[in-house]
């Protein structure tokens, strides 16, 4: 039995913690996800921009974009001579274990941290943990201060730029609510729905997790010892991750942090010391006032 | 397809998606699937999980080779070498499906004397005429048959004016008279098909594969090993392509090639074998079964040609033979309520039907030949459905240049697409060839409804309909093709309903009368009952076999009767999947009869057993035929049923015939008629290729249809001076985000965001001998067009040792088109192709040219036309280069 | 009075009286996060639907609400699709709702240099006017090898990939009754 956010955050009695798992072993890159979450969410264009950086022209997941499609061209450790020159692209590491050359795929999104920074920061209470056990942004409620921008270790929640009264919900933050709409009906999220694969699985997370440990097993079986979870293992530094992932390579290769640490790890003991400080001067203000009644 | 047509009987896919599931090997080949049809992919993904071996053979490393279990890159236009090598393999190894192959081929029909091979003719198969640079294909016959072995008929080259005859078989065999066929059951005789195929094939070598594709022969044998030990009795292979074959000037035989390895190793007619066609429009397949094609009539009948059809009788005995097996020997009953449907009272037997009510054709009317006879000024006026021929169609100048010549131009598109505005913001505005003010072209906007605003029916890839409710009305002036047609149907007859004109007889008799639906529109189900057909008392058919000569049944497409047999709606049947078997019979209706496996005989035995229980599928209980699909096949026919003597049609299908739409009930290794290029697939090269064929002497197609005009430049090829001035493959393609020519993607910000600018993909190799950058900008050039691209230098394209030298090649996606109009534009990859079609069906070669590339951004205005003018003067290109069909060195 | 914006309902309040006393939960949950659900609860109406991009077929199913589209998803009962959608697919309502959607006639005169506006009943008048004089114009009953041909090489028709079957049938039809025959579609591209 897996921890339960919802619960610790004060649900009584609380659904099963919902969750996605991404087995980037079957994604095709087709990007169905983004959009599906686009018109789902509505959420606006993110602009037409070629990044040359593969089929990749989303470029990182923020207020505008929910679910991004990496992609990975990684070369072959031996490649067919062919008596010609061999040229790496930037940032393409060789394993050493892979012989043929691979194009990696992984549908990202956020991940619902069972331990979440943007969540510890919030000061207005938008970002809040739902009975799904999910983290969501209330766009009636955010004031845009941001301080969940940077607390995210995953880079996933930003503010949304664009001009008032043209984009909705400009310089609120915004990221994905794992459909929370959706959920409340017993709908699959959009993304999970249209993904054609079945590389974006959404279920109860205790079940995912045991679906997923189950899919590795069998690809270890099948000769593919790189297969890997990632955010299924609850004693990380995040608590585990409400949507996990298994990736065929280490994390680093997908631009994931490979230690991911909750930034308000420390938070609790620095509340302790600035209660202990408050209370410090509480006492001396009353010894002040207190005396001098 | 053709290809399938001239090997089974039928031009649709043999299988459907869900059926991939059981396949144990799965070879998709001129497809990138996982990126044009991802749902469809799942079934794919599903095999995998299952066990199944996954190889795509591929110029480019795509999505679909990344989930792959192997990625096989060829050169592009070198398939038939691959394919024929496979079937040397089949053949040397003796790995070939003997009960089947014996059963169900013609593997044991013996060919005539007179029949050339290739092998012989170095590169030509015997009947070949250099003057018209076509095939008289008698020789190619069975032995024992008379003339060309039809009744009256003519050989299947034999056609001098419009040579389209290949694509009428798209629901029927060629027709021949099978009666007479010598055979030699042992295969051993040297005119058996079998032993032919065995020689014409022996070059086909893994050394050669390697020289022609650039596969190294080891990876060649392991595809060869793969798919020989996933079939027979216990295993079955499907094979997967899509436009990645057709578009070749030698496209149809790539198909062939197929054909002949699925039935030499057994996997026709069988659960997760098949040849999976995967078509790229939501109807395609339908626009072909109910053809907006010039050459057919629907259901795959011929359009009449003037010279051959010019009677009723003369038409009849063309397009089948009195004498030939199968179901399209009762051709007359489809014939005859097409013309009633049409007609109604108005054709008669005295009349021939209102035979004469149809125009003639006499040569290629095809899209390619009506753009250039605009430019000539023959064509006035221009209707475009949905389709963006700037954008979309080869030679894109030809198509603009040709539009900017017609007096009007109705364009119906959901927007407003670059080949409605092509007047004022096109590639010839820019560069000064063509004045806005000099462009006398009419043009009528009229926007279209979207598939939400309408009812009606799609026909997708595996031959099933699916009907599509109205969800809205459609928005403003919006309006459906059908509403649109109907009113310009009723305008037009309305201005000549007075006339004393003999050809204006056609429209006022034509039945027009559509009942209204609640919103006021014409009903679309009673426009699908008319195409189901009913009886003279109104009863609607249950399926073609009602269909009746006499002129008492009337129906619009009979391979689509029985889509509303017992009265309903079949194409609107939606019970869940999750209801059903995996065959899913009651979801939607496919044709033939709701057949969901061809020629599902054959998974059985010659005595109607299963060939394994792994891969049964349907069987002979002693009565009839049963299992989970319908079975195509007389129901109620035994296996041991042998025809008696003079029987003729589908009474002359023996228990053991399990093509029934073939004039003699077999499987065609051997092409004895129907196609114009040849009984068997020779390795040609494409019309514009850096490679000398080291095959044969014969370089290119010598039949390909060729266009010889100063507004179609070809190429110098091979070893012609100047080929080297286009020294790299090119080849064209779709990607996920962006649906063909645009008009329905890059409209859409959700869409464009995803691909927003054209690129050109090029291996690190091929870029740094060019001084590529990734991100950067380089321009690519042909005799038609330079056209500038952004670069993605990627490993996914690697450069190819080809014959001793090494080849590049350089891909191209061919969604965007330059306008104003889109969320996202550009040039377009389109822009850089002469014409070069395939003379069977008159498809462009678009999936394999030669190019020139260089770094950065083209020049503008007259530049342009200088640099490319350039290119065609260094080229030594004149009007003559590459129109030559026949290779010199093959003349005595 | 809802909960929102009831003294009761302040978070604060909630915070303390509740369990959350982190106010990271329910407490912290607004009265609109709390009412969310998908908008396809309240449509009008769910129509049957097939993907119009490609030839899969994939099942939709269409979401009217007050006559307007408001969503497209896939159809979990189709046998072929099973529910899912590709990005086109997924797009399929901005393609009905698409901004740079043209909905009106333009018309644009030979020789002009911009569209302009036109009534639909009147194009489409026009358009009879041009299809009978050009057919008139360009009618040929016999070739120029003397062979009886009966028809017109005046006007052409491309396009039907896209079209329903019944669309295709009466352009089929009527166009070949009228003696055209350079109908032609995608398949040859």
């Amino acid at each position: 039995m897996t921890s339960n956010p919802a619960r610790d955050a004060g649900w009584v009695d609380p659904p099963p913690r919902k969750g996605f798992f991404t087995d980037t072993s079957v994604c095709i890159g087709c990007k169905a996800c983004e959009v599906a979450c686009k018109e789902w969410n509505a959420v606006p264009d993110d602009g037409m921009n070629f990044l040359g950086s593969s089929y990749d022209n989303t470029g990182q997941l923020g207020a505008s974009t929910w679910r991004h499609v990496k992609f990975i061209e990684q070369p072959a450790s031996t490649a067919v001579d062919l008596g010609l020159p061999r040229v790496g692209l930037p940032g393409q590491q060789d394993t050493g274990e892979r012989t043929d050359f691979r194009w990696l795929m992984e549908s990202d999104v956020c991940k619902h941290c069972t331990h979440a920074a943007c969540l510890d920061v919030c000061p207005t209470g938008s970002l809040f943990r739902t009975e799904f056990g999910t983290v969501v942004v209330q766009e009636d409620i955010c004031n845009g201060c941001g301080y969940c921008v940077p607390a995210c270790p995953f880079g996933v929640i930003d503010r949304r730029i664009g001009e008032k009264g043209v984009t909705k919900n400009v310089g609120i933050a915004q990221k994905c609510t794992l459909c929370y709409d959706r959920l409340h009906d017993g709908l699959t999220p959009a993304c999970a729905q249209a993904c054609p694969t079945e590389s974006i699985q959404f279920g109860d997370l205790d079940e995912l997790r045991a679906r997923a440990q189950e899919r590795v097993d069998t690809m270890h079986d099948q000769g593919i010892p790189q297969a890997r979870l990632y955010g299924a293992d609850e004693s990380d530094g995040v608590g585990g991750l409400g949507a996990f992932f298994l990736l065929l390579d280490e994390p680093e290769v997908y631009g994931l942090p490979p230690d991911p640490v909750v930034t308000t790890k420390d938070l609790p003991e620095m509340w302790k010391k600035a209660g202990l400080a408050a209370l410090a001067l509480l006492a001396g203000a009353v010894a002040v006032f207190g005396s001098g009644s | 397809m053709p290809g399938l047509g001239a090997s089974f009987g039928r031009g649709g896919a043999t299988t459907f998606l869900q059926d991939l599931q059981h396949s144990d090997c799965i070879v998709i080949q001129g497809s990138n699937m996982a990126e044009c049809h991802p749902v469809g992919f799942q079934w794919v993904m599903e095999a995998k999980k299952r066990g199944a071996k996954v190889i795509h053979i591929d110029p480019r490393f795509t999505r679909t080779s990344a989930v792959a279990d192997s990625h096989v890159p060829l050169r592009a236009g070198s398939d038939i070498a691959f394919l024929g090598g496979i079937i040397n393999y089949v053949l040397q190894h003796e790995k070939y499906f003997k009960e089947y192959v014996l059963a169900y081929t013609n593997a044991s029909f013996l060919l005539r004397e007179e029949f050339q091979d290739t092998e012989e003719l170095d590169g030509l198969f015997s009947g070949y005429d250099a003057s018209t640079a076509k095939y008289d294909s008698t020789s190619w016959s069975y032995a024992g048959l008379e003339g060309d072995g039809r009744e009256g008929g003519k050989g299947a080259g034999g056609d001098d004016l419009g040579h389209a005859e290949g694509e009428s078989h798209g629901s029927g065999g060629p027709a021949l008279n099978p009666n007479e066929v010598q055979k030699d059951w042992t295969l051993q005789h040297p005119r058996s098909v079998f032993q032919v195929l065995k020689r014409h094939y022996a070059r086909y070598t893994p050394e050669m594969v390697e020289q022609v594709c650039g596969v190294p022969a080891s990876q060649f044998l392991e595809v060869c090993e793969a798919v020989t030990a996933n079939s027979g009795r216990e295993r079955t292979t499907c094979w997967v392509y899509s436009v990645g074959w057709t578009q070749h000037s030698v496209g149809v035989q790539y198909i062939r090639g197929a054909a002949i390895i699925q039935l030499l190793l057994g996997n026709m007619g069988r659960p997760g074998g098949g040849i999976l066609a995967l078509r790229g429009h939501a109807s395609i397949q339908g626009s072909t079964d109910i053809p907006t094609l010039f050459n057919l009539l629907p259901g795959y009948l011929p359009m009449p040609q003037a010279a051959e059809h010019e009677t009723w009788e003369a038409y009849l005995d063309g397009i089948r033979s009195p004498q030939q097996k199968g179901f399209w020997g009762n051709a007359e009953s489809y014939v005859v309520s097409l013309l009633k449907a049409w007609w109604g009272e108005h054709a008669t037997k005295e009349n021939g039907w209102a035979f004469d009510y149809l125009p003639r054709i006499s040569g290629d009317h095809g899209t390619y030949q009506t753009a250039l006879d605009m430019v000539d000024d023959k064509v006035e006026g221009y209707f475009l459905l949905g389709q963006n021929p700037a954008v979309g169609s080869a030679h894109g100048k030809l198509q603009r240049l040709g539009m900017a010549h017609l007096k009007w131009l109705v364009v119906r598109d959901l927007n407003m697409i670059e080949s409605a505005t092509f007047w004022k913001d096109g590639p010839e505005i820019e560069s000064g060839e063509l004045r806005t003010e000099d462009i006398g072209t009419e043009v009528f906007f009229l926007p279209a409804a979207a598939h939400t605003e309408k009812s009606g029916t799609f026909t997708q890839t595996q031959r099933m309909l699916q009907w599509h409710h109205k969800a809205v009305d459609p928005p403003g002036d919006c309006q459906s093709e059908l509403a649109f047609f109907y009113l310009l149907g009723q305008k037009v007859r309305a201005r000549l309903a007075d006339s004393g004109e003999a050809r204006d007889l056609p429209l006022q008799h034509l039945t027009w009368d559509y009942p209204l639906d609640a919103d006021g529109e014409i009903d679309a189900e009673a426009v699908l009952q008319e195409i189901n057909g009913r009886h003279a008392d109104g009863r609607l058919l249950s399926g073609y076999l009602e269909m009746k000569p006499d002129g008492s049944t009337a129906g619009g497409c009979w391979i689509y009767s029985g889509v509303y047999a017992d009265g309903v709606n079949q194409s609107a049947r939606r019970k869940p999947g999750s209801e059903q078997d995996w065959v899913a019979k009651e979801w939607g209706w496919a044709w033939p009869y709701n057949r969901r496996i061809l020629y599902n005989r054959a998974s059985a035995d010659p005595d109607g057993k299963p060939w394994s229980a792994r891969k049964a599928y349907m069987q002979w209980d002693g009565e009839h035929w049963v299992g989970p699909d319908n079975v195509d096949f007389p129901k109620d026919r035994a296996p041991s049923y042998r025809a008696p003597e003079g029987a003729t049609g589908p009474d002359a299908l023996n228990g053991d015939d399990p093509f029934v739409m073939m004039a003699d009930g077999k499987g065609w290794l051997f092409s004895p008629s129907g196609l114009v290029d040849g009984p068997l697939p020779a390795h040609y090269e494409p019309a514009e290729s850096p490679v000398v064929n080291p095959l044969y002497g014969q370089q290119a197609n010598p039949t390909r249809e060729v266009f010889k005009r100063k507004e179609n430049p070809m190429q110098p090829s091979g070893d012609e001076p100047g080929a080297d001035v286009f020294p790299y493959v090119f080849t064209t393609y779709r990607l996920t985000e962006h649906h063909t020519a645009g008009g329905m993607s890059r409209w859409l910000p959700y869409l464009s965001e995803l691909q927003p600018e054209f690129f050109c993909e090029v291996s690190p190799a091929h870029a740094r001998e060019r001084g590529l950058e990734n991100h950067g900008w380089a321009t690519i050039i042909t005799a038609r067009a330079a056209i500038e691209a952004r670069v993605l230098v990627t490993e996914r394209v690697v450069p190819l040792r080809v014959g001793g030298k090494v080849v590049h090649q350089v891909g191209l996606p061919y969604h965007w088109g330059v306008g104003t109009d889109a969320v996202v534009t550009g040039d377009s990859a389109n822009d850089l192709f002469g014409l070069a079609l395939d003379a069977n069906v008159h498809i462009q070669e678009t999936k394999a040219a030669a190019c020139d590339i260089q770094p950065g951004r083209r020049p503008r205005g007259e530049a342009l036309l200088r640099m490319v003018e350039e290119y065609r003067s260094r080229a030594g290109i004149t009007v003559e280069t590459g129109q030559q069909r026949m290779t010199q060195r093959n003349e005595p | 009075m809802s909960l929102g914006k009831s003294f009761l309902g302040w978070p604060v309040l909630r915070q303390l009286t509740g369990e959350d006393r982190t106010g990271r939960g329910p407490a912290a949950q607004s009265a609109r996060s709390a009412g969310l659900l998908p908008r396809t609860k309240t449509a009008d109406r769910v129509v049957d639907s097939v993907c119009p991009y490609c030839a899969v077929g994939c099942g939709q199913k269409v979401y009217v609400k007050d006559e307007r589209v408001i969503q497209i998803e896939g159809d979990p009962a189709s046998p072929v699709s099973r529910g899912r959608l590709c990005p086109k697919g997924s797009a399929s309502e901005q393609l009905v709702n698409s901004p740079g959607r043209v909905t009106t006639v333009r018309y644009r005169r030979p020789f002009a240099t911009d569209w302009e506006d036109l009534d639909l009943e009147t194009a489409t008048d026009m358009i009879a006017d041009r299809v009978v004089e050009t057919r008139a114009r360009t009618w040929q009953d016999l070739d120029h090898k003397g062979q009886k041909v009966r028809r017109t090489l005046g006007f052409a028709s491309l396009g039907g990939a896209t079209l329903d079957n019944e669309e295709n049938y009466l352009i089929k039809k009527l166009f070949t009754a009228l003696g055209a025959v350079q109908i032609e579609n995608q398949a040859r591209i």
